[in-house]
Parts: C-alpha cells; sequence; structure tokens
C-alpha cells in the first residue's frame, strides 16, 4: 500500500493541483471562494450571537474574543467535517473510473486528505490574518496546532474510510451521516463556550472524540495556552483504531467494491 | 513463457440477505451469500507474445468482465491471471478527463494514472501532441474541444508508451477516418514490435483482417478457440441456431473448416461453377463470366424460400453478396420434395486468390427469422491471371492510362 502511494505520488500531487485549478478556474476570486465560505459563517455567528454569548467567555479583554474563540473551533472542525463528507461519497462518485481503470485505490481517499489539508492552511493563514487585525497576541503555543492537525486527519480518515465503505454498500449511509454530522457540531462547544453547558452533562463530553481537539485549538489561538495531552491521547487512539479498522475493511472490501458500483 | 495466462478464471457477483451478512464476512465470519451469478467460470487460455486475439461472443457472454478481470480493475472469483508485462486499455476514450483542466493537464493526469512517473510524462508529452495534432488546442481547456478533439488526445495518452498487452473494445470506429488509418496503423506497429492484441468487437471484419485468432465466450465460458474465420462462421451460426443447436463444423482438405447450420427444411445439394465455354471449373480467370449453379431441395412445406450467397476472399471478407429477396425472386409456398436450380451469372472482376461461397437458404432479408440451412465455405474456387495486365488487390478493374508528354 505504502509502495504504491510512493510510486503514485507525482500523481497524487498531481490530482489536487488539477482539483484545485478545476474548481476555480473560471471563477474571478479563485481560491479565495476556500476561505470566503467559512468565514462567512463566523461572521454570521459572531453577529447573531456574540451579545449573547460573548459574556461568557472568562477572562479575556478582547472585545472581539468570540469571533476569536468562533474561528478556532471552526478551524478544527472544518477540516474534520471537510474529509469525513468527502470520503463519505468518495467512492461512490470515483464509481466509474475504478471500474475502468486499474490502478492503486489508496491513491483516492489520499488524495481527499491532501486537498483537504491545503484547503484548510489557507483558511489557517485567512484566520492569522484576521487575528493580527483584531489585535490579538500570539506565541510559540501556536506550533502545537500541527500535532493537532495531523490526530484530527488520522481521526478523520479512519471514520470516513469506514462510512465511505459501507455507503457503497448501503446507500443510506450518504443520507444519514450528513444529518449526524449537523448534530455533532452542535453537540461540541464551538459556537458556545462550554461554560453553559449544566455541569452534571460535562461527563458526557468525553464521549466526544473532537471535544478535546476543538478546545485544544481554542486553548492555543484565545487563551495563547498549551493544551492538555489526555484527553488529546485518547481521541488519537480512537482516531488510530478507526484507521486501522478502515484500511482493514479497505483491503477487504477493495474487490467488491467494483462488483457493486 | 507466456505473456498472459488465464488459468480457470471465475468471477461470481454475489448478493447478500442483508449487507450486514457481507460486512461480518470481511471479518472472518462465515456467511453463505443468498444467491451466485456466475459470470465468468473456468475460463483458460495461454497468449504468446505479438499474438493478436479477437473475443468474440454475444452480449452477455462475458466479454467486458472477462477484459476488466484482465486489466485489473475486477478482481476474479476463483482462478489466477498471470500476466508478464505492462497492459494498456483502450476502452472508453477519454474516461475521467476533466473538463476544467487543459488537454496537457488531463494528459499529465492519465498518465499519472497509468503508473508514469513525472520525468516519463514529460519525455512523453511532445510525442503525445504531436500524434494528436490538435495544435494550439493542447494548452486549452477540455471543455472547448470537439469530440473528436478529446478522443485524439486520449488515444495518444493511452498509446503513448508501447505497452505489452494492448486491449482494444470497439474503439476504433470513434473519431475521423484520418486519425481512424492513423491510430490503426500505431496499433499494428505495436503488433509488429510484439505486442500482443485483445480485441473486443462485432465487427467480423476487423476481427478477420487484425487477428490470427479468435476466442468464443458463450454463458461465461470458452467455447471455441482458434482460427478468426472459423470462429467467426461458427458465431455467425450460434446466433441464427439459438433454438436447436445443429451446427456442424467439417474439416475441408485444405486445412479450412466447413461450417453448416440450419434447421434443415431446405438443403443446398449441389454447387457447380461453370465458365463462359460451359466446363464446370475451380479456376477462373480474371474478368470471365461465369455461372453459379447452385440446387437446393425442399423437405418440408414453407412459406417462402430465399436464397442467398456471398463470395468471400481467402481471410473471409466477404467481396459480393446478396439473396433473392433482394432481387425480388422470393419462391412462394414451395412444396416438399420440389427441387430448385438458381443459376447465377456474374463476372469475376476479382484479383488473383482463392474466393469461397457461401450460401444461405432462409425465409426472408436475413437468416435470423428463420435459417433453413447456412453453409460457410460451400464452395471454393481459384483465381488466376492469364491475359490480363499484372496487378495486386482483391478488384479487377481495368484501367486505360494516358501519357502525354508536356511541352515546356
Amino acid at each position: 500500500m505504502i509502495h504504491s502511494l510512493w510510486r503514485y505520488r507525482y500523481f497524487i500531487i498531481g490530482a489536487i493541483k488539477s482539483e484545485l485549478i478545476a474548481r476555480f478556474s473560471r471563477s474571478k476570486l479563485g481560491a479565495i471562494w476556500m476561505v470566503i465560505n467559512p468565514l462567512a459563517q463566523v461572521l454570521i455567528y459572531a453577529l447573531i450571537l456574540s451579545n449573547v454569548l460573548a459574556a461568557k467567555l472568562p477572562g479575556i479583554e478582547n472585545k472581539y474574543s468570540y469571533s476569536i474563540y468562533l474561528m478556532a473551533g471552526l478551524l478544527a472542525w472544518t477540516l474534520f467535517h471537510d474529509i469525513v463528507s468527502r470520503l463519505l461519497t468518495l467512492f461512490i462518485e470515483q464509481g466509474n473510473l475504478m471500474k475502468k481503470m486499474s490502478f492503486p485505490r489508496i491513491t483516492l481517499p489520499t488524495i481527499v486528505v491532501g486537498s483537504s489539508l491545503l484547503n484548510n492552511l489557507l483558511l489557517f493563514i485567512a484566520m492569522l490574518g484576521i487575528f493580527v487585525l483584531l489585535n490579538q497576541q500570539f506565541n510559540p503555543v501556536i506550533l502545537w496546532l500541527i500535532p493537532l492537525t495531523l490526530v484530527i486527519v488520522i481521526l478523520s480518515i479512519g471514520l470516513g474510510l469506514v462510512l465511505g465503505i459501507i455507503n457503497v454498500f448501503l446507500r443510506d449511509t450518504g443520507q444519514v451521516v450528513p444529518i449526524v454530522l449537523q448534530m455533532w457540531f452542535w453537540f461540541t462547544p464551538i459556537v458556545y463556550p462550554i461554560s453553559i453547558i449544566p455541569q452534571k452533562y460535562h461527563d458526557l463530553l468525553i464521549l466526544n472524540p473532537m471535544y478535546p481537539m476543538t478546545s485544544a485549538y481554542q486553548q492555543i489561538l484565545v487563551y495563547g495556552q498549551a493544551p492538555s495531552l489526555d484527553s488529546i491521547a485518547i481521541t488519537a487512539a480512537v482516531g488510530c483504531t478507526l484507521t486501522l479498522l478502515g484500511l482493514f475493511i479497505f483491503r477487504r472490501a477493495n474487490a467488491e467494491m467494483v462488483d457493486v458500483l | 513463457m507466456s505473456l498472459l495466462s488465464v488459468q480457470d478464471i471465475g468471477k461470481a457477483f454475489r448478493s447478500y440477505r442483508s449487507e450486514w451478512q457481507r460486512f461480518a464476512r470481511w471479518f472472518g465470519i462465515p456467511m453463505q451469500p443468498s444467491e451466485e451469478h456466475w459470470v465468468l467460470r473456468h475460463v483458460n487460455f495461454d497468449v504468446a507474445a505479438g499474438e493478436a486475439i479477437g473475443i468474440i461472443g454475444q452480449n452477455g457472454a462475458g466479454k467486458s468482465t472477462l477484459l476488466k478481470v484482465i486489466t485489473g480493475t475486477l478482481k476474479p472469483t476463483e482462478g489466477a491471471i498471470h500476466i508478464n508485462g505492462r497492459i494498456a486499455a483502450i476502452l472508453e476514450l477519454g474516461m475521467g478527463f476533466n473538463p476544467e483542466l487543459t488537454g496537457r493537464q488531463n494528459v499529465i493526469h492519465a498518465a499519472g494514472l497509468m503508473g508514469f512517473s513525472m520525468d516519463e510524462i514529460q519525455a512523453a508529452i511532445p510525442a503525445i501532441q504531436a500524434f494528436a495534432e490538435i495544435e494550439e488546442y493542447f494548452d486549452e481547456p477540455v471543455r472547448i474541444y470537439s469530440s473528436g478533439m478529446q478522443v485524439r488526445i486520449a488515444f495518444a495518452v493511452a498509446t503513448a508508451w508501447r505497452p505489452e498487452i494492448l486491449i482494444v473494445d470497439e474503439a476504433l470506429s470513434v473519431g475521423d477516418s484520418y486519425f481512424q488509418h492513423k491510430s490503426f496503423n500505431r496499433i499494428r506497429e505495436f503488433q509488429d514490435q510484439g505486442t500482443t492484441l485483445l480485441i473486443v468487437s462485432h465487427d467480423r471484419s476487423s476481427i478477420q483482417t487484425l487477428c490470427d485468432r479468435a476466442i468464443l465466450l458463450e454463458n461465461g465460458t470458452v467455447i471455441k478457440d482458434g482460427n478468426p474465420e472459423e470462429i467467426c462462421d461458427f458465431y455467425n451460426a450460434i446466433i441464427a441456431e439459438k433454438k436447436d443447436r445443429t451446427v456442424q463444423v467439417k474439416r475441408l482438405d485444405n486445412g479450412k473448416t466447413q461450417t453448416t447450420s440450419g434447421t434443415g427444411e431446405a438443403r443446398v445439394e449441389e454447387i457447380v461453377l461453370y465458365n463462359s465455354v460451359g466446363d464446370a471449373v475451380e479456376f477462373v480467370e480474371v474478368g470471365d463470366t461465369v455461372e453459379l449453379r447452385i440446387t437446393a431441395k425442399v423437405y418440408q412445406p414453407i412459406e417462402t424460400l430465399v436464397l442467398g450467397y456471398g463470395i468471400k476472399d481467402r481471410l473471409g471478407q466477404v467481396m459480393y453478396g446478396t439473396n433473392t429477396w433482394h432481387t425480388k425472386q422470393v419462391i412462394e409456398r414451395p412444396k416438399a420434395g420440389e427441387r430448385y436450380q438458381f443459376t447465377i451469372r456474374f463476372t469475376a472482376n476479382l484479383g488473383v486468390g482463392s474466393y469461397s461461397i457461401q450460401t444461405a437458404l432462409v425465409d426472408k432479408d436475413t437468416h435470423l427469422t428463420a435459417n433453413y440451412e447456412w453453409q460457410d465455405m460451400a464452395f471454393v474456387f481459384n483465381v488466376v491471371n492469364i491475359d490480363k495486365t499484372h496487378f495486386v488487390g482483391c478488384l479487377w478493374s481495368e484501367p486505360v492510362i494516358k501519357i502525354e508528354e508536356m511541352v515546356a
């Protein structure tokens, strides 16, 4: 698997590039659209909810702190959401190609992950620019984002691969997962601070593997503090398990997938 | 050592009562599929370098599945395939082209998908561009291409590197005739350099001109493997014979095979060829007026009787063929026991070589509604050139050539 990925490395890089070119070749603003979308979301939440929720963010003087908090959480969530939802439909969309051409199938999810990472990097750069405008301070803690991104990628590959393969055989999956993802988004403290959740439900958040990630992003970008590693380690373990499971199913189902596509 | 060896291949499409049972199987829990549909079973053949093999069969016989198993997009359920070399397929040209990307970018993408490295691709691009002959369009997005231009690019990429095995699936009939010739030439060149061709087609003339061997697939198994002309005749016979299989194959003295099929209400009894002097002959002079006399006997009362005949060259290409339906000479309600003699007079405007006559006794204009008797290789004769200008080719078309010196 790794050998064929290496052999096809130029193809993968080329495909990521082509995907970008194709998506924006005929729009005037080009790649800027990639960041406008999530930033517009931030703007909407910030306009509507800042008065209600801003007061609940403890310990920060910056009056734009709620917007920064929002962006931090969304940066983590969009990466996760992007990879999972694209892997979900990947094999169905590429079904025709898989039926007609013989090439290592593992390149397909790799391309998705690569292009999602690139999107996320652009979004991050755009957000940094906005943070500077909002007078937000940074310190070297920000480097923590690199391993954190890796953990999110592993978690989303695992989940996306498993769901994407199941979706080939059970098409209902493709309908259910977006709904679940939306509910999941609202059950994760991204738009609202954790303080508004009643204390007795806090323990339930352990069950949400994305919660440690969004809260770590918020710790780093809003408060400039290093994240606590215990809960992240759990997420990483869950991610690794799911990825191994995904790759195992992928090997098993590879031949059968083309049969039913 | 053979280039491609297909050993007892079987492909089954399995369905389960619930998809959860399928998932359980991946984890090693034994589950019986509720239905197994075998598309291929016990397919065996070996292919040597430089061979050209036609794969023939009716729709649903398993041709495409076999090709997919050979190219590797489908995994066989049982059996094994050994391949020594690279396979390229001209299946659906232009598959996966992105309309927003330029021709050049799509070429890089498609070649990458075939597994070539960046250096190899960059080195091959000038040749691809030159072969496709689409000039300045090469750096324009594919969405503004005509379909012909897309096919040109797709063919140029697919054949940019000589593969050991080239699979061609009726794709050759695309593009304008100039490019068709060009792509045909390239396939021929590959073949001369030792590439093995696997051709799937319903068109018997392309199978017979390109291939030196044919494989007939029926219901997922190879039912015949041999000389293309013989296989095509046999295939032709079985399409007519779907209900009762009475196809007979007889080996003639000259090593060719005679295929006879039909339901037998009427049969050809005798075929004789007379030259212009009135002698029964097997050798005909170029340009001589000859008579082909075919005697047919009716064994059971039928509605209508039509005789069709064709003259085929040694490769099995039909030079000329017609029937008494088209000449409006249908015999109405012939009775059992009646005999008819058909005298067909024509000029042998044929090139030097060996020719065969095929005959068909049918009810209407084709042999698909009722086929009383169909005979390939029913009669063999030779055309010799005795007093005409020496010429090559399969058509005698005596020219008048005038030469004048031009005065400057």
